[in-house]
């Protein structure tokens, strides 16, 4: 049995985390409750986080925007600051799970979860997203890209907590697109993803371009070559022909239950092409 | 632990396990078993239930959340013998046949038609899309909805 935990404040948190070593973390559950069910060694001490009013909404500061960890997905897809600046993002969470998933699962969760196929993942990258990092005595500041060391693995050391999300208000970029590809449209794990931040000149020059990829490689995937490959080239047909071979290198799927390696490098070239559609609807 | 909540609008006091899932703690203390356990891991909707007017899955909810919350199951959709419209609509349309999805659907339809007044079929689709049902091919079911939003509209249901 394990005692579970409701604080509601940090400095609530911050007692609880040191007369409980071992205690185990979660916001909406959607990942941990799942995990602890399959493994039977149950943790001491469970502390749900969800009460911690500081750790909730969305933040307008100065030219940042601060999104609290324990945002539920449904919550940002509805806040107005969240959809008027990042609709990559917004197009990323809503096609993650479910509607009651996305009631209960949270963005933080989603990061700390630190899997390959979290969907607010590959927008969070293109954003250069940064990440708020809070213990009783300290708060630090790191680069999303960092946090992430593999497959469920993250720089988060022993009483500390995923405090929030920051991200520059207005990314320069006019083209904001999400495409995940899975078996089925909800509650479907991605197969691969490509989250694409774009701006292209009247004359159909790509000006400026980041891109990440999910599901295929052990973390996101960002490739600077494809980029560069892309800037200062028309959005065409024969320009993404040329920048796909050069995924090959960004990436390095696996072979599951759900696809083949193989199918996995095709559609993660593939995704690019779609570029060029998503361009044209713009206009 | 001792824990008191508001279920399906009375005030109610327990002394559980902090770590008892919801589900369980519904159906096997409280015997509430409209609510159902199909898989247990997030993917079915069986288990869905409001939270504070909300849809959530009680198979991922643990006790000490419920805390100070309001909780509405099946059983409290509507007072007494009362059926809430979107319960009424499912019989009508005939969108209940094992009736193992039933509650959840239904809970997670009073969710959607809150939330949006009007939604068409493919957003009632989307809306109900954690719901798994094994028997009707949702047809019904969306006809249902689609059906009670309509009356809705018209003002004959609430
Ligand atoms: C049926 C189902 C379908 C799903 N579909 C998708 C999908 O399509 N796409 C997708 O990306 N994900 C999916 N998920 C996974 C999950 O719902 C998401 O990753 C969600 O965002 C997790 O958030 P949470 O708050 O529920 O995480 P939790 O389970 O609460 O926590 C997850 C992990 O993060 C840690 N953690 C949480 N918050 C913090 C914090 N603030 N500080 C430090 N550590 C923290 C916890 O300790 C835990 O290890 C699905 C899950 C289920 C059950
Ligand atoms: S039993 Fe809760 S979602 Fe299936
Ligand atoms: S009626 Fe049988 S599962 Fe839906």
């Amino acid at each position: 049995m394990s005692h579970v935990f409701l604080p509601p404040d940090l400095d609530r948190l911050w007692n609880i985390l040191e007369e409980n070593p071992g205690a185990l973390l979660y916001a909406g559950g959607t990942d941990l409750l799942v995990r602890l069910r399959q493994n039977p060694l149950k943790p001491p001490s469970l502390v749900c986080l969800e009460r911690i009013e500081e750790l909730h909404g969305v933040r307008e500061r100065g030219e940042e925007v601060f999104i609290g960890a324990c945002a539920t997905h449904t919550g940002l897809l509805a806040d107005a600051i969240i959809r008027d600046n990042f609709p990559v993002l917004v197009k990323g969470l809503a096609c993650l799970g479910s509607p009651p998933i996305r009631n209960m699962g949270t963005i933080g969760g989603n990061i700390c979860t630190a899997s390959p196929a979290g969907d607010a993942l590959p927008p969070l990258y293109t954003l250069d997203a940064g990440l708020e990092i809070r213990s009783r005595n300290s708060s630090r500041r790191m680069a999303l890209t960092d946090f992430i060391l593999g497959p469920g693995k993250t720089s988060l050391q022993q009483g500390e907590i995923l405090a929030g999300v920051w991200l520059n208000r207005h990314p320069p970029f006019a083209i904001h697109h999400f495409e995940k590809v899975g078996q089925r449209n909800a509650l479907a794990i991605s197969l691969v993803s490509l989250a694409a931040l774009l701006t292209v000149s009247a004359p159909g020059i790509i000006e400026r371009v980041r891109l990440a990829w999910g599901s295929v490689a052990p973390t996101v995937a960002t490739s600077a070559a494809v980029e560069a490959m892309l800037t200062g080239r028309p959005l065409s047909r024969e320009t993404m022909d040329s920048a796909i071979p050069l995924i090959g290198d960004a990436i390095s799927p696996i072979s599951d239950t759900r696809a083949t390696a193989r199918y996995r490098r095709t559609v993660a070239g593939n995704l690019l092409l779609r570029l060029i559609e998503v361009d044209r609807r713009c206009k | 632990m001792k824990i008191s909540f508001l279920l399906n609008n009375r005030e109610i006091e327990l002394d559980v396990p902090s770590d008892r899932r919801v589900v369980d703690l519904l159906r096997e203390d409280l015997a509430l078993t409209g609510t159902k356990e199909g898989c247990g891991a997030g993917e079915c909707g069986a288990c869905t239930i409001l939270v504070n007017g909300k849809s959530r899955l009680s198979c991922l909810m643990l006790a000490a959340q419920l805390e100070g919350c309001s909780v509405t199951t099946i059983e409290g959709l509507s007072p007494g013998d009362a059926l809430h419209p979107v319960q009424e609509a499912f019989i009508e349309h005939g969108a209940v046949q094992c009736g193992f999805c039933t509650p959840g659907m239904v809970i997670a339809a009073v969710d959607l038609l809150r939330r949006t007044p009007d939604p068409d079929r493919p957003a009632i689709r989307r809306g109900l899309s954690g719901n798994l049902c094994r028997c009707t091919g949702y047809q019904k079911i969306i006809d249902a909805v689609e059906d009670t939003s309509r009356r809705r509209g018209k003002g004959k249901a609430s």
